[in-house]
């Protein structure tokens, strides 16, 4: 008897960490931001309850065609990130030898460790119209004036898959690790050209790794700031540069509460969207990885 | 207080449910000090949940564990002096072998020369005097063996419980390490209570051992008593090999008669267990390969015994002086024999043989259930 | 693929992972070698090597371990990372043992709840707990008239911005190590007459201790380099990725951020070389 009372009261004293940290820094302060974004501004300091910044967001295209934008582009990074760290994630797991292979995963966390700020940084040095590829253009005799490469949208992309492939790459390469090369012999063996054997037996056996990457990437991408502000510079629409500019520049946190649930829920959405089309679920992708 | 226990451990009445399963029904056995006891059974048949609540980790739902004539019930295993060597021995990898095996010195706050003088004492008896400074990833398997002994010796235990160690061995060193730890009993003169599932560990290693089947004690006795003289027909079957019959007993006096099994051969046989077989009585018949006597057709007149039946042989199963001969009976049945096999006009597949075994080696057991 | 794929294959396949890497690198190599040129503007053309945007104490080239702002926006950052490390490994080490060791209703929905403040976009994270932290300070100051600063934005909102999805990153790892944990090692040392207390400490602990270090390197790294959570937290006590986009946003680049982008690089790389050395132990095998 003493000791399944000694049992409980473990199980509560390791579930009050876990229960306060969800409850108090996640649960809670999420219902206050959508309470607060159900609270109308009628009169200075005076505030009634109803949907009236959700109708703002409506009722003003350049609000919610951001969100589409933002939406639209992150997917597009999604994808490309996909599609250029694929191959690499394969090279990795199944072709780099055993020393070069520790190596090789070592070399792509490396961006992981340092900040999404000097990453912007690094790249507007390359970029800018007095960087170094303009410069180096110039010098090469290709081009005859500075070039400014940076704000523009190809450039946001290429910023962004740049910060968040890593995030694509290593669960690609710990699913694909796991996979035996058996299967690969023998899906030749049994006739399969490179890309059937591609098609059928090494994208579903990565299917896993795949949509749990995708889900990181697209909600690092959705919710990324630094990146393209500074690589898009002041038009870059970005959903997350509404929210911080209602809430700090406008200190309408009341809209800004509103903007940042709305973001959620698109993202959400998208997410689940993607997780029933995949036939995956959150726990055995994510919670794996 | 001064009269030593005749028995290092004794267990009264010990039974064991989880939920509606009842893992350990109502055993009891009584083990003297000093001997090796093995508790053999089939996977599952209850024998680790038992050794389990001898050492603590569960506790009976019903009886008594008494070690050194003191009743543990209730007592928590890090208090109890019966020491276990796991399946996996669970030696700690972030320790090196003297920090192993001091560990449970340490646990009882010795000194540091006393855990110095205890720890080398230990190693130099189990033969590793030099290992101390060494991690456990450094050790061959038997050497893991070995240290997973003494840190469990150092302390001195009333009983020391071994849970199958040696299942993750291969082969030779299995067979090495069964001897080496009959010797290491020997030395250190304590129980063992030895668990296994492999009926040559147990019986090569024990003095005594205990049958275990669904959790019951079906017969508990020395190796060569289990072997020769089973008990219930679980026992005849689990223990050696068998070539086994179902039949019914067409003729008895209570101790032996006449069985006709179901192939419709006629036998003689024993009843086995000391127990009593009516006419009429549904048996099952065992009859062990060695005790088998194959002779060629021609020869047949000169094959002796009670029991007799024509075949042909069907192979030839070589294994040294462990051979065997399979025997197709008239009726189709495959029938094991021990043979001798000297290279030299040995007995050939197709070869018509006659086998022949005693009534007294035919063991007969009232039918229980499909054991 | 390689074996019988061929040759120009393989070799274009090499080149373009050579290719990759090179992208990968490119923006941290510009980012770092800067910091070296002896000019006032980071780009080309190179000047000349110089140490003056470390060491240099005077204007205009005022190095980085003489300017203020960004020393402080250091030690700040430093604070901060620490307490989250600290915190995010103690709430990481009791979730470990909750979801590895408990058997309680609803485990595995609690399992994918803990997963999810990490999909969470940091900018979100950080506005709502903004918003009740002021709602709840506000409350109390008006109907109470007590004014509780720690709930306005500063050190105190920071750190809980950051530990609310770092702990889930240090869950992650101590979950997958002690899942590797062989119990009946608590058993043996048990049976060798430890009580609970000291089988925690002598055997469960010291296992998982790889994988708290490392963990506790990663969430002192995440939290340092973090900003988007931050933004909206950040009081007076601004840590240096928020010292170091306001000196962007108002000043432009400078060779300086390139100095303090090196020391960053180097001190994240040997950090995640511990790490490494940490977790390369040999109780895995």
């Amino acid at each position: 008897m003493v000791q399944k009372d000694v049992r409980r009261l473990t199980l509560i004293l390791l579930f009050a960490p876990f229960a306060m940290w969800i409850a108090l820094l996640i649960i809670v302060p999420h219902i206050g931001m959508v309470a607060l974004s159900l609270r109308e501004k009628v009169a200075p300091r005076v505030y009634e309850f109803g949907l009236g910044n959700y109708i703002d967001f409506i009722n003003e295209p350049i609000y919610w065609n951001t969100l589409l934008r933002t939406g639209s582009m992150s997917l597009l990074v999604t994808a490309l990130a996909l599609l250029i760290g694929f191959p690499i994630a394969y090279y990795i797991a199944k072709i780099a030898g055993n020393r070069t292979r520790g190596a090789l995963f070592l070399l792509c966390l490396i961006p992981l460790w340092v900040s999404d700020l000097i990453r912007a940084f690094g790249w507007i040095l390359l970029l800018r119209e007095t960087g170094v590829i303009s410069t180096f253009l110039q010098w090469s005799g290709l081009v005859s004036g500075p070039i400014e490469f940076l704000y523009n949208d190809v450039t946001v992309i290429i910023g962004l898959v740049y910060t968040v492939i890593l995030f694509m790459i290593v669960p690609l390469v710990s699913t694909l690790d796991g996979m035996d090369d058996s299967l690969v012999e023998a899906g030749y063996n049994l006739g399969g050209s490179g890309f059937t054997v591609l098609r059928r037996i090494i994208v579903p056996y990565a299917m896993p790794g795949i949509v749990s990457g995708c889900i990181v990437v697209f909600m690092l991408t959705a919710g990324s700031y630094l990146t393209p502000i500074l690589l898009g510079g002041k038009n870059s629409s970005w959903f997350t540069e509404q929210i911080y500019d209602q809430f700090i520049t406008r200190f309408n946190w009341e809209s800004g509460a509103a903007f940042g649930f709305l973001l959620l829920a698109f993202t959400s959405t998208v997410i689940w969207l993607g997780l029933k089309l995949s036939g995956q679920t959150l726990a055995n992708t994510v919670a794996k990885s | 207080m001064t009269e030593t226990p005749a028995y290092d451990l004794e267990c009264h009445g010990i039974s064991k449910s989880f939920g509606s399963v009842r893992a350990v029904k109502d055993v009891s056995f009584n083990i003297p000090s000093g001997s090796f006891f093995s508790i053999l059974g089939p996977s599952g048949c209850g024998k680790t949940t038992l050794m389990r609540m001898i050492a603590g980790f569960e506790e009976p739902s019903g009886g008594d564990i008494r070690i050194k004539g003191k009743s543990v019930l209730g007592t928590p295993p890090n208090r109890r002096n019966v020491k276990m060597v796991f399946q996996h021995l669970a030696l700690f990898p972030m320790m090196n072998v003297f920090e192993n095996i001091a560990y449970g010195l340490r646990c009882r706050g010795a000194s540091n020369d006393e855990i110095k003088r205890r720890v080398q004492d230990v190693l130099e008896r189990i033969a590793l005097p030099d290992v101390g400074g060494r991690e456990i990833h450094q050790l061959s398997g038997g050497q893991k063996q070995r240290i997973a002994i003494a840190r469990c010796m150092v302390l001195d235990p009333d009983v020391l419980l071994l849970d199958e160690p040696l299942g993750a061995l291969d082969l030779k060193l299995r067979e090495a390490m069964k001897i080496e730890l009959k010797l290491l009993q020997h030395q250190f003169n304590t129980t063992f209570i030895y668990i296994t599932h492999d009926q040559s560990e147990a019986l090569v290693m024990s003095d005594h051992v205990a049958i275990m089947n669904d959790g019951n004690f079906e017969q508990i006795g020395t190796p060569q008593a289990l072997y020769h003289r089973p008990n219930t027909a679980f026992v005849a079957g689990f223990v050696g090999d068998s070539n086994r019959w179902s039949g019914k007993v067409t003729a008895s006096d209570g101790t032996g008669g006449t069985v006709e099994t179901a192939q419709g051969l006629t036998m003689q046989f024993t009843a086995g267990g000391g127990l009593r077989i009516g006419e009429g009585e549904a048996v099952e018949i065992f009859v062990r390969p060695e005790f088998i006597n194959t002779v060629r057709a021609a020869d047949a007149a000169a094959a002796p015994g009670d029991n007799h039946m024509d075949g042909v042989v069907d192979s030839l199963l070589f294994n040294g002086a462990n051979s065997r001969v399979l025997v197709r009976s008239q009726t189709g049945e495959l029938i094991e024999a021990d043979v001798t096999l000297t290279g030299d006009g040995d007995l050939a597949p197709g070869e018509a043989v006659r086998l022949s075994w005693s009534a007294q080696h035919a063991m007969c057991f009232p039918r229980s259930g499909d054991a | 693929m390689a074996r019988s794929a061929p040759a120009p294959f393989v070799w274009g396949y090499r080149a373009y992972v050579l290719a990759f890497f090179l992208f990968l690198a490119a923006p941290l190599v510009a980012a770092g070698t800067f910091a070296f040129n002896d000019s006032l503007f980071p780009a080309l053309p190179w000047q000349g090597f110089t140490l003056d945007w470390f060491f240099n104490d005077t204007e205009p080239k005022l190095g980085m371990f003489h300017d203020r702002r960004l020393l402080r926006g250091l030690y700040y950052s430093f604070v901060i990372a620490l307490m989250v490390s600290v915190l995010s490994v103690f709430v990481g080490t009791t979730n470990a043992f909750l979801f590895v060791r408990g058997q309680f209703p609803f485990k595995n929905a609690l399992y994918i709840v803990m997963v999810i403040p990490l999909v969470i976009p940091g900018v979100i994270l950080g506005i709502s707990i903004l918003v009740i932290a002021s709602n709840m300070a506000n409350y109390f100051d008006r109907s109470l008239g007590i004014d509780l600063d720690f709930l306005r934005p500063g050190i105190f909102l920071v750190v809980l911005g950051q530990f609310s999805f770092i702990t889930t990153i240090t869950s992650l790892v101590i979950t997958a190590r002690l899942k590797k944990f062989d119990a009946t090692m608590e058993e043996a040392a048990l049976n060798l007459g430890a009580g609970r207390a000291r089988v925690l400490r002598t055997i469960t602990l010291p296992f998982l201790r790889p994988a708290m270090i490392a963990a506790g390197i990663v969430a002192f790294l995440v939290s340092f380099e973090n900003f988007n959570t931050t933004l909206f937290l950040v009081g007076s006590e601004a840590p240096l990725t928020i010292t170091m986009y306001d000196r962007m946003a108002k000043v432009g680049s400078t060779p300086v951020l390139n100095a303090v982008s090196f020391v960053l690089m180097v001190g994240s790389g040997l950090l995640a070389l511990v790490s490494i050395a940490v977790q390369r132990d040999k109780s895995v095998r």
